[in-house]
């Protein structure tokens, strides 16, 4: 059973990277947000970022999605140079309420996704459909984002996301301005649909136990510039459980570890 | 509340009709004659054979379709290139002097030359209601599509959404609340420049109707058109504005995008 553990863990690490940050650097307006960063995510992996506020965490996911440049350095997918956006990577913004369109229903939000795609008019419903269903927001095709509650918006979105088919999934602190009870809900959601797709994941938080009890891996970043400060596997058994992963020794662990070095980051 | 309402609007009603009586039984008791003048008994009975014998209504329909179709050509234009000042930066520096320059030039300003390349009539009405409608619509729609959340941009471009259907799917809608307000804006400018337009020069619309009057020495029929005009200006912007309630509600007041 060790043995082949791991086996897979070689496999998996042997991989090529999807999205690869190499010697990434970028400057804003003068300053140095992002400095030296290389990063690889390997497909299928879920990796989290956490920070203190101003180290970045944000800018690295828009480099990944392609909507920044890099001053220096690559940031390459599938091999590829990331010169502009792709279909293949969707990104989930924090704000819900400001990246779904206020004058669309549900449907229409998602069906904005098909529509970019190309996908013939004919075929969109049934798609539609099913993706709300796979967020569990079937029966809400006709509502407004603002007759929706918070996490019913976000849902939306990640609707919307999923239906661009995504190799790679990037989300940007998703579940920040959700209550906890909500979060917890919509974090094992999306590990069971991320599991089910087979996307990357690249996951931007500042909840230090939601990076650990989601990711493969947690990425510690410092502030001013953005740099990697730490890098832990997390090596716990998925599926993962709010009560019972949460308790084990190996997750209060890495738990202390990510705490102090966020305390370090900040004094 | 509405009840208020209604009481306060009768009583803003009270002081211009008092004023009116006063100024009727003036006329009256001093036995007005004036070429400029003319009491509000005499007003009415000139506004009502002007009717009876059509020509108010075919002076309304002169000068609307002149406004109207002037408005919709400059609406267009300005909304054209505020959209697409408002997309690219390099686009709109490139075109500020230009823009800046040509801006405060007052539209009846264009009448000699649009006199001279078009003659008088509809078409040099329509222009020159045009250029003065333009300004306003490319001004406001600029600093809408500016104002766009840029969220959306970024959904957008996430999506690699093609340049057409970006603008038609995502900007025009986010920015239409407030282009519908420089709609409205320019509407009252387009009926404002058309009159001004009839009265300096062009023999159309109600413009000329009320010169006619003037120098046929009917202050009663002057002032009739006058107040047909106000009357037409204010219709107008009520229908607008209940346009405006109906498409996009609340938000639409404050000139925010929902």
């Amino acid at each position: 059973m060790v043995v082949t553990a791991i086996r897979q863990e070689v496999t998996v690490s042997a991989l090529p990277p999807q999205i690869a940050f190499a010697d990434v650097t970028l400057d804003l307006g003068g300053r140095t947000i992002i400095e030296n960063l290389s990063l690889g995510v390997r497909p299928g992996e879920f990796l989290c970022i956490v920070g203190a506020s101003g180290c970045g965490k944000t800018t690295a996911l828009r480099l990944a999605a392609g909507l920044y440049q890099p001053t220096s350095g690559k940031v390459n997918f599938d091999g590829q140079p990331m010169t502009h956006p792709r279909r293949e990577i969707a990104i989930v913004f924090q704000d819900y309420g400001k990246a779904l369109l206020p004058w669309r229903n549900a449907a229409g939000n998602v069906s904005l996704a098909l529509e970019a795609a190309g996908m013939p008019a004919a075929r969109r419903p049934a798609r539609i459909e099913e993706l709300l269903r796979t967020v569990g927001l079937p029966g809400h095709a006709g509502k407004y984002p603002t007759e929706m509650s918070g996490g019913m918006q976000q849902r939306l979105q990640i609707a919307r996301c999923l239906a661009q088919e995504p190799k790679t999934l990037l989300m940007d602190e998703p579940f920040g301005a959700l209550d906890a009870m909500t979060r917890q809900g919509l974090q094992d959601e999306v590990l069971a649909l991320v599991a089910a797709s087979g996307a990357s994941v690249i996951f931007v938080t500042h909840d230090l136990d939601e990076a650990i009890y989601l990711g493969d891996r947690v990425v510690g970043l410092l502030p001013h510039p953005g740099r990697i400060g730490i890098e832990l596997t997390v090596n716990l058994p998925r599926p993962r459980d709010q009560l019972s992963t949460r308790e084990t020794p190996e997750f209060l662990r890495l738990r202390r570890q990510l705490f102090d070095f966020i305390k370090a980051t900040e004094s | 509340m509405n009840l208020g309402n209604a009481k306060d609007k009768v009583k803003a009603l009270v002081l211009p009709l008092a004023l009116l009586l006063a100024f009727e039984a003036w006329a009256r008791a001093s036995d007005l004659q004036s070429d400029s003048l003319a009491p509000p008994s005499a007003i009415i009975t000139a506004l009502a054979g002007a009717f009876a014998d059509l020509s108010i209504l075919a002076a309304t329909r002169d000068t609307l379709f002149s406004a109207f179709t002037g408005l919709a050509l400059g609406s267009m234009i300005g909304l054209a290139f505020g959209i697409a000042f408002g997309i690219s930066d390099v686009l709109n520096r490139l075109m500020e002097v230009t823009i800046e320059a040509i801006r405060p030039i007052p539209s009846i300003a264009l009448l000699p030359i649009a006199l001279i390349a078009l003659g008088f009539g509809y078409r040099m009405e329509i222009l020159i209601v045009a250029f003065a409608c333009v300004w306003p619509v490319l001004i406001l729609s600029r600093a809408a599509v500016r104002g766009i959340e840029p969220r959306l941009i970024e959904v957008s471009r996430a999506l690699r959404l093609p340049g057409a259907q970006r603008v038609w799917k995502i900007i025009i809608p986010a920015a239409l609340p407030r282009i519908f307000v420089a709609f409205r804006l320019s509407a009252g400018i387009a009926l404002i420049v058309a009159v001004t337009v009839e009265i300096a020069i062009n023999p159309l619309g109600l413009g000329a109707g009320i010169m006619l009057a003037q120098q046929a020495l009917r202050p009663d029929l002057m002032l009739a058109y006058l107040v047909w005009i106000g009357i037409i200006g204010y219709a107008l912007n009520i229908l607008l504005v209940v346009a405006q309630h109906r498409l996009f509600g609340r938000a639409a007041l404050s000139g925010d995008s929902p």
